[in-house]
């Protein structure tokens, strides 16, 4: 499943300031779907470069990170149970708080 | 030459004579000015009858120059005469008149809100100029407050401006917000931003909030209208060290400058009731690409400790909060100074002068990340960011042993600068975990070396 995801507000810095990557996952073994809990294991793995407790607390983004599917916050669509789809956009945003 | 540098000594001094006497006189026409426009306000409140009397049928309340003044406001079909209306007789306050505060008081001062309160305890600083606008040279060294207040003044006389020169502090926060209809959110800091948030909750304010930092910017209005509030948002605070600062991590002048202009926006679409105003949507701003992103928020939340069904956040408990606490961040911006080697791991930078001008054999080992040391550093020091440290010993063993060679064998000191001296005590750590048990760190860091050792060295 090819998805594009984009890292703001300063978490690109975990991932060599790439701010846009474009990426191929598939559901893992046995499961027919991609969640955003799949793919954010995914992510730690495979995409953040240090500092991981940066981006995840447990098994979410850690308090600060607003995580949004094709541009809408994923709390509406579900959080962690969050099903993906082929070209779906996931944004991972850190907010600011410089003035 | 002597004479001529005395010559100019004394026009520099008569210079700033003048310069003292022009302010002065500033101060004294705001003032005035001031005055003279709280009796305005006092008259028209005893005697409610527009300002203009011919023969005209103008029931608008808009008084000529008023008329003219927003004349193109009072041309759009979609804001008019009731949008201007609206916002001549309304009140914003804006807290903080930095990189966001400039530009949104310049547009809330020139379109004719009726009552603008700027907070800020904060004085303006040369390093402030390249993005805040609202402030000038003159200036510097001066209350921030004092001096938007004059720029605000000289945009538009008509409108009353109120000085709260002083911090923003749960004590305060809700006698000052409780007098204005829209709170702009323009600090720099979380503390302040969970603290402005629940005030606004308590006192059903709307609450236009941006932030910028580096290349990047956000813009959204909570607790507007039924929707959320920050806290629905990010209901648990960040890590202390996910919280970056301009002063730390740079910021481009003209990013606050837009979201500051798009929070002047929002906060007159409320004022005037024209438009739909950005609550339970957020602006992205990534300056570097030139994208804005509008993307679409949670609803607020039942569970929400500020806004929630079940909230106890009130006046009382508000003012029982502890917001430095609750973020594990101070309020004021101050830098962080860290203090946990030894005393006999570190050296002043005084002691360390001494050590250079003697000629003792040492390498100094410089660090800060590469764009740092680039804007300036200290002569014969090493550039060898934290972040790269633990991979790069040989090059610090080998310049040791080169120092040592120089005189005969005997041993080189290692020394550890950074800017302030924090990141100079981590990196000292880690060296004598890794076998150099004599390296020492700068304390104060290279901020240290301009306050007492060479007052020309840069800062910044």
């Amino acid at each position: 499943m090819q998805l594009t995801l984009e890292f703001g507000g300063g978490l690109e810095l975990l991932c060599d300031s790439v701010k846009s990557h474009n990426i191929n996952v598939d559901p893992q073994d046995g499961e027919e779907q991609l969640t955003m809990k799949n793919l954010l294991s995914w992510v730690r793995t495979n995409v953040i470069k240090e500092r991981p407790e940066m981006f995840m607390k447990g098994d979410s983004v850690r308090p600060g990170v607003l995580v949004l599917v094709n541009d809408t916050d994923w709390e509406l669509s579900g959080q962690l149970e969050t099903v993906l789809e082929e070209k779906d956009n996931v944004v991972f945003i850190s907010t600011l708080h410089g003035g | 030459m002597d004479s001529n540098g005395v010559e100019a000594a004394r026009i520099r001094q008569e210079i700033d004579s003048l310069k003292a006497n022009k302010r002065n006189i500033e101060q004294q026409i705001s003032s005035l000015e001031a005055q003279l426009n709280q009796l305005e306000v006092n008259s028209n409140t005893v005697c409610p009858q527009p300002l203009f009397n011919g023969d005209l049928n103008n029931s608008n309340g808009l008084s000529p120059d008023m008329i003219y003044r927003y004349s193109r406001h009072l041309l759009l079909p979609s804001f008019g005469v009731q949008g201007q209306a609206n916002l001549l007789k309304s009140s914003v306050l804006v807290i903080g008149a930095g990189g966001l505060g400039s530009p949104a008081l310049l547009y809330l001062a020139a379109c004719g809100v009726g009552r603008i309160g700027i907070v800020d305890h904060d004085v303006v600083e040369l390093n402030n100029l390249q993005r805040q606008i609202i402030h000038t040279e003159a200036y510097i060294g001066k209350s921030k407050v004092e001096s938007a207040a004059a720029t605000c003044r000289s945009i538009n006389s008509s409108t009353q401006i109120v000085e709260h020169r002083e911090a923003f502090r749960t004590s305060n926060a809700l006698e000052i917000v409780s007098k204005y209809d829209v709170v702009v959110d323009a600090t720099d800091n979380a503390p302040s931003r969970y603290m402005i948030n629940d005030c606004c909750v308590v006192l059903g304010k709307p609450l236009v909030s941006g932030a910028a930092l580096g290349l990047e910017g956000q813009l959204t209005v909570y607790n507007y209208n039924g929707g959320p509030c920050y806290r629905c948002l990010f209901p648990t605070p960040p890590p202390t060290n996910a919280c970056q600062r301009c002063a730390d991590s740079g910021v481009l002048g003209v990013v606050p400058g837009v979201i500051g202009c798009l929070q002047a926006l929002e906060a007159i679409k409320v004022a005037s009731l024209v438009g739909e105003p950005l609550s339970g949507r957020m602006l992205l701003l990534d300056a570097l690409s030139g994208r804005f992103r509008n993307v679409k928020l949670r609803g607020r939340s039942l569970q929400c400790e500020a806004c929630g069904d079940d909230a106890v956040l009130t006046r009382q408990t508000f003012l029982e909060l502890d917001y430095e606490k609750f973020t594990q961040t101070p309020l004021s911006t101050g830098p962080l100074k860290l203090n946990f080697l030894s005393p006999d791991d570190r050296i002043s930078s005084k002691e360390y002068n001494e050590k250079v001008t003697k000629g003792e054999a040492h390498v100094l080992v410089d660090v800060r990340p590469t764009h740092h040391y680039k804007i300036v550093s200290l002569p014969n020091s090493m550039n060898i960011p934290l972040s790269t440290l633990e991979g790069r010993l040989p090059e610090i063993s080998a310049a040791l042993e080169k120092e040592a060679n120089k005189e005969n064998g005997s041993n080189a000191s290692l020394f550890v600068i950074c800017r302030r001296g924090n990141d100079s005590q981590v990196a000292v750590e880690l060296l004598h975990k890794l076998g150099f048990t004599s390296a020492k760190d700068i304390i104060g860091g290279l901020e240290s070396w301009t306050h007492n050792v060479d007052p020309k060295f840069p800062t910044y």
